[in-house]
């Protein structure tokens, strides 16, 4: 390493076998794999360790999974409170205190800058000088970037516009009408704090996922492992482009286990609208929709209840009695259409998914949308790997104890690909 | 599950490989519809389609279809034809049953027979010009399915919801859509 911190720029940092990019769960789990397939590596991360869990998420955020699901390779929940759910700053504790544990080479305070294939292998630039490596794994996040529809552009100027990536608490907001736009967990949780803080809240709702926080006396989620959905694999399911692009379902952890749902939010006053379609000047027009939306969403709920009835059934399993809940009510007929120049909606909130930032990602392996290229975390270049996107290999991906399965696959692809890479060599010197 | 051949008479093979083909050259799935219209007399008009454009290049239907349209006798019209409004009826309605159709098919359910029965409201206030805060257009919009098919409740409940989410007149009528008009 260099030691002077003003000679960073094109100082060659080192040599190295694999370059992680990211020191979130995603990252240190990978780097954990790697470590006991004894490949050597460096992860690089731009702030702290769990630098987005400290730095880019709501105050009030807390996991959607509990803690007893909480793991990573060679890690398992063992606190205290195994149906609570951490908060983000726990969350970011816990990465912390992951990447001691594992003695990750963790190399904090390096915002990388640009990957470039070099030879047989990349280069990894950044603001601390640059790495060579065979392979580079990415595991900087889905996250990175929140994505807003074209016109949020064009809002009044008196409207207030702001993205669930800069929001943090009520109290930043002005008094008035708020519209949240977006129903996944983020819409859902932003739209219910908010509306409580006294500002009246409108929800914009176009396709979602609906689920109970409990069935039959146990977690959702504790179903949804048990009965092997969060283990579906990619190359199982009917449409994948599909199954990647669902929204985090609506969900919130809190001490008292409840479901939040559309119905839960209108019987706090909370006002449904439908997927915002259009502005002309200061008229925000919604869609028709609303109800097929909803009503889509209920179905799928029944049919994921169904399927956990069966397994149930199937296993014998102890469970409190079958459960169905009240179809999604929609209170008379929801308004098309809002005059944003009335003053009624003095801030427009942004929940609407986020994406994550390839800007220094310089090898071709983009879609025509900027999507990644790869099979299950395979990426379509020699040598790169990703990590920690949505049903990347398995639907669990994207939550952190689905990074387990992923890194070790990974890893071992990975392990292969370099042995394959000598035997190659071998074979051509000889 | 059924061990007997499900045939709601559509190609669905075709239609998922068009889906595949269309996913790698997008420019193919860019289509242009098109109408004309001649006006006849009074609230008469007679409207024709025939070519259209898609899949890069020109196409066109088997033959040329006409559709007159007016106004019935309590506007004091003719009524040579439905009203325009119940050709967006009609139109809804096609698109509608089509998705249930084609969404059957590829679940394998076996359809026997679909009913739609479609009423839009109207105050007709609005095309007077009485009240300027009456809307020209639907106010609302009620589509009715009844169903016989290889299925349960809840399995045609979502052919109908998965066939309006894939309906492009569900779409073009409850979003805005930018409409140019003009004069040559």
């Amino acid at each position: 390493m260099n030691a002077d911190p003003l000679r960073v720029d094109t100082a060659a940092a080192g040599t190295v076998t694999t370059v992680v990019i990211g020191a979130g769960h995603a990252g240190l789990a990978m780097s954990r794999c790697l470590t006991e397939l004894g490949i050597d590596h460096v992860v690089l991360e731009r702030g702290e360790v769990g630098n987005a869990w400290r730095r880019e998420r709501w105050d009030s955020m807390r996991l959607l999974t509990p803690n007893w699901q909480t793991r990573l390779p060679g890690f398992c929940y063992a606190g205290a409170d195994p149906d609570g759910f951490m908060t983000a700053a726990e969350v970011a504790e816990l990465i912390a205190r992951y990447a001691v544990l594992s003695s990750a080479p963790v190399r904090t305070g390096t915002t990388v800058t640009g990957v470039r294939r070099e030879g047989p292998g990349y280069r990894v630039a950044t603001d601390q000088g640059s790495w060579r490596c065979r392979t580079v794994v990415l595991a900087s996040g889905a996250h990175n970037l929140p994505a807003v529809p074209a016109l949020a552009a064009h809002l009044p100027a008196e409207v207030r516009s702001l993205t669930a990536f800069e929001y943090r608490c009520p109290d930043q907001l002005d008094d008035g009408g708020v519209l949240v736009v977006g129903a996944s967990a983020t819409g859902l949780q932003l739209a219910e704090e908010i509306h409580r803080s006294g500002r009246p809240v409108t929800l914009a709702v176009g396709e979602h996922v609906r689920l109970p926080r409990v069935y039959r006396g146990r977690d959702i989620q504790w179903w949804m492992q048990a009965a092997g959905i969060l283990d579906q694999r990619y190359d199982e399911v009917d449409d994948l482009e599909r199954a990647r692009g669902v929204p985090s379902p609506q969900l919130v952890g809190t001490p008292e286990r409840r479901t939040l749902d559309l119905n839960a939010l209108t019987e706090c006053g909370v006002r449904l609208v439908g997927r915002v379609a259009g502005l002309r000047d200061r008229w925000l027009m919604f869609s028709g929709s609303l109800p097929n939306v909803c009503a889509l969403a209920d179905l799928k709920m029944n049919r994921l209840l169904d399927t956990i009835d069966e397994w149930i059934a199937a296993h014998g399993v102890p469970a409190g009695p079958v459960e169905r809940f009240a179809p999604t009510a929609i209170a008379g007929k929801p308004p098309l259409g809002l005059d944003l120049g009335r003053g009624e909606i003095r801030t427009v909130l942004w929940a609407t998914g986020f994406r994550p930032d390839y800007s220094w990602l310089h090898v071709p392996v983009l879609d025509r949308k900027g999507r990644l290229r790869h099979d299950g975390g395979v990426v379509d270049a020699p040598g790169l790997y990703a990590l920690g996107l949505p049903f990347l290999r398995r639907r669990k991906s994207s939550f952190i104890h689905g990074a387990e399965d992923d890194a070790r696959d990974l890893a071992g692809h990975l392990r292969r690909y370099l042995d394959e890479r000598i035997e190659r060599r071998r074979a051509h010197s000889a | 599950m059924n061990s007997r051949k499900v045939d709601n008479g559509v190609n669905v093979e075709a239609l998922l490989g068009a889906r595949d083909a269309l996913a790698q050259a997008p420019e193919g799935a860019r289509f242009n519809w098109r109408a004309s219209c001649d006006w006849v007399n009074g609230t008469h008009s007679r409207s024709s389609v025939e070519g259209f454009y898609g899949l890069g290049g020109e196409q066109s239907h088997r033959t040329r279809f006409s559709f007159d349209s007016d106004h019935p006798e309590v506007f004091a019209s003719e009524d040579n034809g439905p009203t325009p409004v119940e050709f967006v009826l009609v139109g809804l309605a096609g698109c509608l049953t089509a998705g249930v159709a084609a969404v059957a098919q590829n679940r394998q359910i076996q359809l026997r027979s679909v009913k739609a029965s479609l009423e839009g409201s109207m105050d007709i206030q609005g095309i007077l010009g009485i009240d300027s805060d009456v809307r020209n257009g639907f106010d609302d919009v009620k589509v009715v399915f009844e169903i016989d098919a290889d299925a349960t409740r809840e399995e045609i409940e979502a052919l109908v919801a998965q066939s309006q989410k894939r309906s492009a007149v569900f779409d073009i009528i409850t979003n805005p859509t930018n409409v140019s008009v003009t004069v040559k």
